[in-house]
């Protein structure tokens, strides 16, 4: 890693302290991958501070969504619009600071767990040498990662890499914070340090969150609004309490499964088919 | 063969837009100066014994062809000329470049597409970290500081080869001094340099290739191997094509 000259009077504060939280627009959202359209009309409209939980079935889009919210995937029609700027034009990174926590972690493999999480502070000139290693181990201490700071990836189990990711998307003190699935292969208790970290950071500096997850205690617990994906359209966008309590037998199956050992549900599939 | 047809002009395009991209961050070398360092030491001290040994046996063999080819006709004073010529003209800076693609090339490809593949690529895009900034840059200017070195080292040890074999072969049987200055009355340092050009241009399109293929990979770990493939023979088919092209241009 090459060394920043930092001056301390001239640091640069984190983007999240100074600036008010994003708000995210999803207007008229669609993406096909060759012919096939994944995400059907999507519109969502995210406040400033908000924790919005997508849930969803595997392959309904959540992670498609996603990735093209961060910009990551251009939409094949309407737009992504984050404080106001389209995502979608070049240099609209300069002006909102935003985190992917990916679904696989996404670590660089061929740097430790502590050059990945000092990259985005080295690269940007945030702080100085030693401001940054305290920011560094800061992070991994709330995710009890100390143990595993000179690591390489490789070496780390997918729950690891899981925690390394959300570590490195902490130091990247962003306006909004994405994750894919961020409690998966997590035992309960560092899902719930999840949930909590996810919550905590709203507390403390207004960040907005979109997390995919299937993790209900987590969706039912911090989130503000909960949307429910299925098949490329979303079902419903609304509070924890009224998306549980829903009328809607589609979602309550997805949310409450009943498992029934005398009429399994792959029967019934193919019963129907 | 539509489908190949855009396939190129897709790569060709893709490639065009990549040295813009990177090159503007250009004056952004000193930032990245490790990076900058570990692609030359990669690029040239790895590359450089291979091309020292290559380089000493194809100027032998050289001596020896020439050598055969001459010895009867009573031109063995011209070996030193013609080994000297080729290899700085036109064999160092080739063999230099097709060493570059299978050596130094072929691992870009696969370290930039497994980083495509595996999701990093995305991560450095989300983290405002331009990947032509971090990953591109470096390597097309360490390749431009290097290819240079490695030429002319290729050529002086090409030399030498051709050297030893004229005096210990007995049927050439030139001596060393007889043969350097047969070489120093022909080869100019124009052709020195002529030759170097070559390298530059061909160092520069070979890692060039290799970045573009390897970010242009797309699905798992299977396209990883294949972009790899895809890689070299398309920086062997550039390095002869363009060869011609170029050494006809500098003449
Ligand atoms: N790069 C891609 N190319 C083609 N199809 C894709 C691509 N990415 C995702 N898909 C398809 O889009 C659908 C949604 O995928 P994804 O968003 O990953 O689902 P999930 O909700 O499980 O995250 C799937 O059917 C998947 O096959
Ligand atoms: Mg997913």
């Amino acid at each position: 890693m090459e060394t920043t000259q930092t001056d301390p009077d001239t640091e640069t504060t984190r983007p999240a302290d100074n600036e008010a939280a994003v708000g995210v627009e999803v207007e008229g959202l669609r993406k096909s991958f060759g012919d096939t359209e994944v995400l059907h009309d999507i519109n969502l409209s995210i406040k400033p501070g908000e924790i919005f939980v997508i849930m969803g079935p595997s392959g309904s889009g959540k992670s498609v969504l996603l990735k093209t919210i961060a910009g990551l995937e251009t939409p094949t029609k309407g737009r992504v619009t984050i404080a106001g700027h389209d995502i979608a034009e070049r240099g609209s990174r300069e002006k909102v600071h935003m985190a992917l926590v990916f679904q696989a972690g996404a670590l660089f493999n061929s740097m430790t767990v502590f050059d990945n999480l000092a990259l985005y502070p080295t690269e940007h000139r945030l702080h100085g040498r030693k401001e940054i290693e305290k920011k560094v181990m800061d992070a991994l201490g709330i995710l009890s990662l100390e143990d595993a700071r000179d690591k390489m990836p490789s070496e780390l189990s997918g729950g690891m890499k899981k925690r390394v990711a959300i570590a490195r998307a902490l130091v990247m003190e962003p306006q909004l914070m994405l994750y894919d699935e961020p409690t998966s292969e997590l035992d309960p208790i560092m899902g719930a340090t999840i949930s909590e970290v996810i919550a905590d950071l709203r507390q403390e500096v207004g960040l907005t969150s979109i997390v995919v997850s299937h993790d209900r205690d987590l969706s039912l617990t911090i989130a503000d609004r909960v949307a429910i994906l299925m098949d490329g359209n979303l079902l419903a966008v609304d509070t924890p309490d009224k998306v549980r309590n829903s009328d809607n037998p589609v979602i309550n199956d997805f949310l409450n499964p009943v498992i029934d050992v005398n009429n399994p549900r792959f029967k019934q599939k193919k019963a129907a088919s | 063969m539509k489908k190949q047809v855009t396939e190129i002009l897709d790569d060709v395009g893709s490639a065009a837009v990549l040295v813009f991209r990177s090159m503007a961050y250009t004056p952004k070398v000193f930032g990245n100066w490790n990076r900058f360092i570990e692609q030359c030491h990669l690029i040239g001290y790895t590359t450089l014994p291979i091309v020292a040994i290559l380089s000493f046996f194809i100027g032998s063999v050289l001596a020896l062809q020439t050598g055969y080819a001459l010895v009867n006709l009573g031109g063995e004073t011209f070996i030193g000329a013609i080994v000297g010529l080729s290899m700085a003209r036109e064999l160092a800076p080739v063999m230099v470049a097709i060493l570059l693609a299978g050596r130094v090339g072929s691992a870009i490809t696969a370290e930039l597409a497994s980083m495509k593949v595996y999701n990093e690529i995305d991560a450095l895009v989300t983290m405002n970290i331009p990947p032509e900034r971090m990953l591109v840059m470096p390597r097309l200017l360490a390749a431009l500081a290097m290819m240079p070195v490695l030429t002319i080292i290729g050529n002086v040890i090409g030399w030498i080869g051709g050297a030893v074999v004229c005096q210990y072969v007995t049927f050439i049987g030139v001596s060393t001094e007889v043969y350097f200055q047969s070489l120093k009355s022909v080869v100019t340092f124009k052709d020195v340099m002529d030759g170097v050009i070559k390298a530059e241009i061909f160092g520069f399109l070979v890692i060039l290739i290799a970045c573009n293929t390897g970010l242009r990979t797309k699905g798992g770990p299977r396209e990883i191997g294949s972009s790899v493939t895809r890689a070299v023979v398309v920086s062997l088919i550039t390095i002869l094509v363009l060869d011609y092209f170029i050494t006809r241009a500098l003449m």
